[in-house]
C-alpha cells in the first residue's frame, strides 16, 4: 500500500474507533436512563420516583388478577420474585396478558403504593414453539421459564 | 495490481473497473433473480401455510418471517455500505463509491419494512405500536442514518465529494450496528432477545426456523438483485460519456 493510501486507512480507522469509544462511554454513563422500566424491588425500596409518570415491569402473579364485573377495571400484582407491587388498570389488556406473563405498565404510584397504570404492555420471550410442543414440554416439566433476573438487570 | 501478488482470481480485480463490473453483474443477475424468486415464494408459502403457529401468539407470530429477514438485511446492507465507503475513501475506487450509493435506498427500504412489521406485530402482542426502548430507538436511528446518507449524496454536486462525505457519515454511523445487536442484552427492553444466535441452537423448533432461514437467504438474494440493478444503472449514468457505454447503447 502506498503511503497516501496508508494515511487514509489510518484516518478511517481513527474515525471508526474514535466514534465507537465516544459512543460507548456515553451509553455506559447513561446506562440507567436507557432501561425501559423499574422493577418491583426498585419501587418497593423507594428508588423509583412517586408523583411522576414511570414504567414498572414484572411478572403477573398467579391468581392475583381480579376483574370488575361491570367495567374494564382490573387489579393485579406484579413481581420480580423478591417484592410485589399492586397495579390498577382500566382498559383493554393486550392479547398476551395472562398470569405468569411478563408485562411493562406505564403510570404513577399513588399514596397507597398502588401503581395506577394508564398503559399495560405484554413482554414476550424469544422462545417460539407450536402448541403441541409447548404441551409436551409442560408435561415433562421442561418449559423454558424466563428467569427473575430478566426483569431486574 | 502487481503481477506476482495475484492471490485473488482475475474477476475480482476486474470488479474495480466499471465496464467489467457492469458485465459481471449482468452475468450474475439471472441466477440471483431465479434464486430470489424461488426462495421468497417457497419460503412465504411454507411460512404462512405450513409452519406451525406459536403456542402463545397464535398466527400473529408469522410476521416474524418478514420482520427478522428485513431487520437482518437492513443491518447487513449498512455494513456493506460502510465498508464500500471506506474502500472508496482509501483506494479512491469509483465502483466502491457507486456500490455505497446504491446500497442506501435499499437499506432504508429494509429498515422501514422492519420498523413497520415490528409496529404491526407489536400492537396485538405487546399492546402498543411503538415503545421508546433501546432496540426500537436504535433501529429508528439506523433509518435516519440511511436517510442522512441519501440526502448527503444528493445534496453535493460533485460526485467524488458526495461519495467522500457520505462514506464518512456511514463510517460514523457504523457504531450503531453493535448497539442494535446487543441493545436487548445490555438494557431492560420490551423487545425480546434474539431468536437466532450464531453460537447456539435457535430458540425455536426446526419446522419454525427452517422457513425463516429460507426467507433470510431469499431476502439476501433479492438484495443482491436490486443492488446489482441499481449498480448497473449507476455505472451507466456515470460512465455515459465513455466509449463503451455509447457502443452498448447504440448496439441495442
Amino acid at each position: 500500500m502506498n503511503p497516501k493510501r496508508k494515511k487514509r486507512l489510518y484516518i478511517v480507522l481513527f474515525i471508526v474507533f474514535g466514534v465507537a469509544v465516544a459512543v460507548g462511554l456515553t451509553l455506559f454513563a447513561l446506562n440507567q436512563n436507557i432501561n425501559l422500566f423499574y422493577s418491583p424491588t426498585q419501587i418497593a425500596t423507594g428508588e423509583a420516583p412517586t408523583d411522576t409518570r414511570i414504567r414498572a415491569g414484572g411478572m403477573v402473579v398467579d391468581g392475583s388478577v381480579k376483574r370488575a364485573a361491570d367495567s374494564l377495571d382490573v387489579m393485579f400484582e406484579i413481581t420480580d420474585y423478591e417484592k410485589t407491587v399492586s397495579v390498577h388498570y382500566s382498559g383493554i389488556l393486550p392479547d398476551l396478558f395472562r398470569e405468569g406473563q411478563g408485562i411493562v405498565a406505564q403510570g404513577e404510584l399513588d399514596s397507597q403504593g398502588v401503581f395506577q397504570a394508564v398503559e399495560v404492555l405484554a413482554k414476550h420471550d424469544e422462545n417460539y414453539m407450536p402448541a403441541e410442543v409447548a404441551e409436551a414440554l409442560e408435561k415433562a416439566g421442561k418449559m423454558p421459564m424466563p428467569s427473575g433476573q430478566e426483569f431486574n438487570k | 495490481m502487481v503481477e506476482k501478488k495475484k492471490w485473488l482470481p482475475r474477476w475480482f480485480y476486474q470488479l474495480a473497473s466499471p465496464r467489467w463490473c457492469f458485465q459481471i453483474c449482468g452475468k450474475l443477475l439471472p441466477g440471483f433473480s431465479v434464486a430470489a424468486l424461488v426462495l421468497l415464494l417457497g419460503g412465504m408459502v411454507w411460512a404462512l401455510l405450513f409452519a406451525p403457529a406459536d403456542y402463545q401468539q397464535g398466527n400473529s407470530f408469522r410476521i416474524i418471517y418478514l420482520h427478522v429477514p428485513s431487520a437482518i438485511l437492513a443491518q447487513s446492507c449498512y455494513m456493506l455500505m460502510a465498508v464500500a465507503g471506506a474502500i472508496g475513501l482509501i483506494w479512491k475506487m469509483k465502483v466502491a463509491d457507486m456500490v455505497a450509493k446504491s446500497c442506501a435506498p435499499i437499506g432504508a427500504t429494509m429498515a422501514v419494512l422492519a420498523l413497520l412489521t415490528g409496529a404491526i406485530w407489536g400492537k396485538p402482542t405487546w399492546g402498543s405500536w411503538w415503545v421508546w426502548d433501546a432496540r426500537l430507538t436504535s433501529m429508528l436511528i439506523l433509518l435516519f442514518l440511511y436517510l442522512g446518507v441519501m440526502a448527503l449524496n444528493s445534496a453535493i454536486e460533485s460526485e467524488s465529494t458526495a461519495a467522500q462525505a457520505s462514506a464518512v457519515l456511514s463510517l460514523v454511523g457504523l457504531v450503531n450496528i453493535p448497539i442494535i445487536k446487543y441493545s436487548v442484552e445490555w438494557w431492560n427492553t420490551l423487545h425480546q432477545p434474539a431468536t437466532f444466535k450464531l453460537t447456539e441452537r435457535p430458540a425455536m423448533p426446526a419446522d419454525m426456523w427452517v422457513p425463516l432461514l429460507v426467507m433470510v437467504v431469499g431476502f439476501y438474494c433479492f438484495f443482491a438483485v436490486t443492488l446489482m440493478l441499481r449498480l448497473r444503472n449507476e455505472i451507466l449514468r456515470r460512465e455515459r460519456r465513455s466509449g463503451w457505454v455509447r457502443d452498448l447503447l447504440l448496439s441495442k
